[in-house]
């Protein structure tokens, strides 16, 4: 599992690339923190694009991510969920709090 | 279509990823769609975590995984030896969780009793039994 990251306009946006799941969780969770609060940004966008599996560990990480960032006022969203990682989410009740958009231009617009 | 596989696996988190894609595998001669698939994969990977996480608390024990077709029907038993689940009922209750300072989502079994169809959780303090059983739909059940 690897993440690569942009930053526009102090939105935090990250790539994940490989499975999210209690292995690799902790590692991605550390990387994300340290980059949200070394270069003091804003709201995180979460790009699960090429995230070809992820199970309640991500939940977990999301829901983690979500504290930090409202704490400072931010917000978290997601682009690029298929239909797989769509079910997990829908059925943890986390899109309650953490909106899904279709791609990365229409997240930067509505966030 | 009657066959069955079993697998042990020391109970490292590297694991996790392997024993869902083992299980995804055995589970293709059923010719599941990629959803049914996605399915197994994620009810396995939920169990396991259980097992290496909350069993053994990060020690090392083993973690024996059972598969058995039988007609157009996968059931998966997970065992480990781990120090078992206080109260199971509280446990399946969605966002429980023992160790909140994990950043755990408490939704491991929600998962599985969502993406599978049947789960029965067997534990004490010698360990957890789950067993998972899945229909597929569109499968041949020819020899």
């Amino acid at each position: 599992m690897q993440i690569n990251y942009k930053i526009i306009n102090k939105n935090l946006i990250i790539d994940f690339n490989g499975e999210l799941d209690h292995h690799t969780a902790s590692d991605i969770r550390k990387q994300v923190d340290e980059l949200y609060s070394e270069k003091m940004l804003h709201n995180i966008i979460l790009d699960l694009d090429n995230l070809n599996f992820m199970d309640s560990s991500g939940i977990g990480l999301i829901m983690g991510r979500y504290k930090t960032v409202s704490q400072n006022g931010g917000k978290v969203c997601l682009i690029n969920a298929n239909n797989r990682i769509q079910k997990i989410l829908k059925m943890s009740g986390i899109l309650k709090i953490v909106h899904v958009y279709d791609n990365l231009n229409e997240a930067l617009d509505n966030i | 279509m009657q066959n069955n596989m079993k697998l042990v696996i020391p109970s490292k988190s590297q694991n996790e990823a392997f024993a869902r894609v083992v299980v995804a595998s055995f589970a293709s001669q059923l010719d599941p769609t990629i959803e049914e698939l996605a399915d197994v994969k994620t009810a396995v990977s939920e169990a396991v975590t259980n097992s290496i996480i909350h069993g053994y608390e990060n020690k090392i024990g083993e973690i024996k995984i059972e598969c058995i077709i039988e007609g157009n029907m996968l059931k998966i038993v997970i065992k480990d030896n781990g120090k078992g689940i206080e109260d199971v009922d509280k446990a399946m209750e969605p966002f429980y969780t023992s160790q909140p300072e994990l950043e755990r989502s408490g939704m491991g079994f929600t998962v599985m009793q969502t993406f599978m169809e049947n789960l029965f959780v067997e534990s004490s303090e010698t360990g957890t039994k789950i067993v998972m059983t899945k229909e597929f739909k569109n499968t041949s059940t020819e020899e």
